[in-house]
């Protein structure tokens, strides 16, 4: 259960960008979490709660946009899906690949911030 | 004052702190011609009793040392300096992980070059570590025979941050009626072409192929890159 070391990592992220360009306050937070990354969403959106306690951002939302898992195919030579985590394989052709180009995300993409 | 939100972009990975710690760490152990090997598993899968042998063996021949995390105790640190290698224990307090900065802070005053191996053993948890890089060169994920054949299904994302597989235990393989077939063919699923290693800790059976695969990395490190 790391997700409320992600979660405070997010918010002191938020806080420093926000602070950057001068906003008075954050309202939601946008970030990619990827079904590789480790991170639950549940649990990570119930550690951000948390982590906002005593912080500017209290109040603010997580918006989290999950980002499924892209293999490259070596046969079909393109980004493919996976039909499932369990199965490491092209989900057109089959061919078995270890070679993931997404889905290892957990990127705050954006900020929606009042000034 | 404007009332009405803004939406600006970011695009910042969250654990960038922890990544620049890492490559930073990479860098250091490559200046120093270090091999680092990680070890992540779930608790009690074997992996002082697999790290203790290795020490062992690799003390023979090859300066080794080990870093190991454990929530709370110096037990483990107490047990891998029977093998006479340099043994530093992290203690993590609550976390579940060990984090690249640890890495460093443990690191702090050790002369790497004096190194061949370090290892690092994680905190025992199939979930967390897989986040955190520690500027290792290798990542093994160990399970035990007693685990059941299916782990690699249950936690896809570990076995994708890591390098090689270890199946430990092996000498319990009958008495618990462990299906290799079975416990390969799920560790090919979440990760195809993955190495897979099978060792017994106890007897020494299959320490040989691992022993032979870390030199080969070791040669391989210091073998000057051609052209």
């Amino acid at each position: 259960m790391h997700e409320l070391s992600i979660a405070m990592g997010i918010v002191e992220m938020a806080q420093e960008e926000a602070e950057q360009r001068g906003a008075v306050q954050v309202t939601a937070v946008h970030l990619r979490l990827g079904a590789l990354s480790g991170v639950v969403k549940e649990a990570l959106l119930s550690s951000y709660e948390l982590a906002c306690d005593d912080t500017p951002l209290k109040g603010s939302r997580l918006l989290i946009d999950e980002v499924p898992v892209l293999v490259f195919c070596p046969s079909c030579q393109v980004q493919r899906s996976l039909s499932s985590v369990q199965l490491f394989c092209c989900a057109e052709c089959g061919t078995p690949t270890s070679e993931v180009v997404q889905g290892k995300e957990i990127e705050v993409v954006a900020l929606e911030i009042e000034e | 004052m404007n009332s009405q939100p803004r939406l600006v972009e970011v695009r910042k990975n969250v654990l960038r702190q922890n990544d620049l710690a890492a490559r930073a760490l990479r860098e250091q152990f490559r200046a120093a011609g270090v091999f680092v090997v990680s070890l992540v598993s779930s608790p009690g899968s074997g992996k002082t009793a697999f790290l203790e042998r290795t020490l062992t063996l690799l003390r023979q021949s090859c300066n080794v040392a080990a870093l190991v995390g454990d929530l709370a105790t110096e037990n483990d640190a107490m047990r891998l300096a029977r093998s006479e290698a340099a043994v530093k224990q992290i203690t993590t307090g609550t976390l579940c992980h060990l984090e690249a900065a640890m890495v460093q802070h443990a690191l702090a005053g050790w002369d790497l070059n004096q190194l061949d191996f370090l290892f690092i053993e994680n905190v025992g948890n199939l979930v967390c570590p897989s986040s955190y890089d520690l500027g290792e060169n290798l990542r093994l994920v160990l399970i035990s025979v007693t685990e059941g054949e299916d782990k690699p299904l249950k936690y896809p994302t570990i076995f994708n941050s890591a390098d090689v597989a270890v199946v430990t235990k092996m000498d319990l393989a009958l008495a618990v009626e462990f299906d290799w077939n079975l416990a390969y063919g799920n560790i090919q699923a979440v990760r195809p072409g993955m190495r897979v290693l099978k060792v017994s800790a106890k007897t020494g059976d299959g320490m040989d192929e691992y022993m032979g695969l870390l030199t080969a990395h070791l040669d391989e490190l210091r073998t000057p890159a051609v052209r």
